[in-house]
């Protein structure tokens, strides 16, 4: 008996490996780009706008979000036609193998608008892949765990997103220590995109030697396989119903979540809070270091407790606690106002003199490295523009704040504001493989999950920087405004998922 | 519960359009507002991917509306 059961738990924990590994790699893979955004438009892309800047749009813009959606509709399909092994295999070696790809497309100054057409090219693939991904992870552990622990298993799916955002931004930050930074932007960006074929290969060599979800298997043998998915998932109402409540109820409140407590926190503190490159990472490290492990917890809780009310309080904390941390945020980097009372020491003002890009007219830029009595340090240019036309009225003089350092103090209350909101992201994202598998029949039920959480994240989520820049760009807003966007979609995601929701789910997997 | 869940299906069958009629207004004054030539396409393709994606979502919102007020979520308590 109880051989028995540890081979059923070194099975289980074999199919989570397996999956968790690819997952993890294909998030990997995705945020690598994103990261390395701006290097890569500088190598890639040619300096002056034109068409380029098209491409460069859509490959950034586009592959995020537009392509994931259709990535869940194509393979989720073929995941309810032929199973869910082979699909997520096919999604693995396509993501993995454009990572690696783009990681070696020559420069633009190589090979010309080649360049920026195979990035993009590459993108979109990137895009499907990871929206076929998904939905075969969560469907294939789910469908191999016990009754009551799949919540417990299904987390280790939810953590890959996080590890693989943790993972891209540590070989980042190595490499780039390792080869400094001028050597980083001219080859070694290519280092991380090149790694993940190692990955990828051993993740293969992994799933390749797993089964097929039992729960499909027998489906498969009684003849009762989908013909159509995704007739069956959005023609019928009974199915649709059900993919409009996870959307609206659960996923898109989610995405929102998961991409401010991510993405925004460290968009904020680098360009809004103006702190330096490493220090923002640093505390988005530390912070994802301390709060992944809370996916399982709060996945394994759901198994007693239900799904719903943890997922709907992480986005009520979201709603209530986000405008006050994100003032603080700005509060405790205020330079400008601290130096009125709190400098310390400045260092020799560096004058450079160049001409404007483009003019004739003359920048003189002058640097001066701060360090207030509160313990901050910072950068501070005075950047002044002479017109080469001497009856032209001198434009105002710009002040730009950067590469602002924390003392150790705020560093750690930032690391735990920031920990904070990765918490919420545990609650709202552990449980929701478990929900979303539970909510539909196994025939479907890859096609039927992937499209929600999919929108719900790729769409709802992927939005939250463009949106929020948007709202902070509103005549009479302030730096918070575009928090009022992931606040108010969470609201609503809180209220639908709060009235319509069942917390007691159908924890039938086999039907 | 089941007559709230009615009565806010109503509301999400209204908000579903006024959503897409206000990202329409945002993208016009936006797209205006964007200095011309590469900034002015760039903005434009943005904006029409956007309403092109939200309009479908927008209607499920409608659809989801409509099921709740119609009853079809009553049992799920």
């Amino acid at each position: 008996m109880s051989s028995t059961k540890n081979n059923v738990t070194q099975s289980i924990t074999q199919v989570i490996a397996a999956s968790s590994l690819g997952t993890l790699i294909e998030w990997y893979d995705f945020y690598i780009f994103g990261s390395l955004a701006v290097i890569i438009g500088q190598q890639l892309f040619p300096s002056d706008a034109g068409a380029s800047a098209l491409i460069n749009t859509l490959a950034i813009f586009a592959a995020g979000f537009i392509v994931r959606p259709f990535g869940a509709l194509v393979f989720g399909r073929l995941g309810d036609l032929i199973g869910r092994k082979y699909t997520f295999l096919l999604t693995l070696v396509l993501m993995g193998g454009s990572t690696f790809l783009i990681g070696l497309i020559p420069s633009y100054s190589s090979i010309g608008y080649a360049a920026p057409i195979l990035v993009l090219i590459l993108r979109l693939v990137q895009g499907l892949a990871l929206g076929g991904e998904y939905g075969g992870a969560a469907t294939y552990v789910a469908e191999h765990a016990p009754v009551g622990r799949r919540g417990f298993f299904t987390s280790w799916i939810q953590t890959t997103a996080t590890l693989g955002l943790f993972l891209s931004l540590g070989v980042i930050v190595f490499t780039k220590n390792i080869l400094g930074a001028e050597k980083f932007a001219d080859w070694g960006w290519r280092i991380p995109f090149l790694v993940s074929i190692l990955l990828v290969g051993v993740s293969i060599y992994i799933r390749m030697k797993m089964h097929e979800s039992p729960v499909f298997t027998k489906l498969k043998a009684d003849g009762k396989v989908s013909t159509n998915p995704l007739k069956d998932s959005f023609q019928k109402k009974a199915n649709f119903k059900m993919v409009l409540l996870a959307l609206f109820g659960a996923t898109m409140g989610q995405g929102v979540i998961w991409y401010t407590g991510q993405f925004y926190a460290q968009s904020f503190l680098e360009n809004t809070c103006k702190l330096d490159f490493n220090e923002s990472r640093y505390i988005l490290l530390w912070a994802i270091l301390f709060a992944t492990p809370f996916f399982v917890v709060f996945g394994s809780w759901s198994d007693r407790v239900g799904r719903k009310w943890i997922m709907l309080s992480g986005m009520l904390l979201g709603i209530v606690f986000y405008r006050p941390i994100y003032q603080y945020f700005i509060d405790a980097t205020n330079v400008k106002e601290f130096q009125k009372t709190e400098l310390k020491t400045a260092s020799t003002p560096n004058t450079t003199h160049e001409l404007v890009k483009g003019t004739l007219d003359s920048m003189i830029t002058t640097t001066t490295f701060k360090t207030l009595s509160n313990g901050i340090t910072f950068k501070e240019s005075k950047v002044e523009v002479i017109p080469d036309d001497v009856l032209a009225p001198l434009p105002e003089i710009k002040t730009i704040i950067a590469d602002v350092t924390l003392p150790n103090q705020t560093f750690i209350i930032f690391v735990l504001l920031v920990f904070f909101q990765v918490l919420l992201v545990t609650m709202v994202y552990g449980p929701i493989a478990a929900f979303l598998v539970e909510l539909f029949p196994t025939k479907i039920r890859y096609t039927s999950m992937s499209l929600p959480y999919h929108i719900g994240n790729g769409v709802f989520g992927g939005l939250v920087p463009f949106i929020a820049t948007l709202v902070a760009s509103f005549p009479g807003s302030t730096p918070l405004s575009g928090l009022w966007y992931p606040i108010g979609i969470a609201a609503l995601s809180f209220v639908i998922g709060a009235v319509y929701i069942d917390n007691k789910g159908d924890r039938n997997v086999a039907d | 519960m089941n007559n709230l869940k009615k009565m806010l299906g109503i509301v999400w069958i209204v908000l579903g359009p006024v959503i897409i009629l206000f990202l329409i207004v945002q993208a016009f004054d936006k797209i205006a507002a964007a200095s011309t030539g590469i900034a002015r396409t760039n903005t434009t393709l943005q904006w029409s991917i956007i309403i092109l994606i939200f309009i479908p979502i927008c209607a499920g919102l409608m659809i989801f509306g409509y099921y709740g007020w119609k009853g079809e979520y009553e049992k799920l308590e």
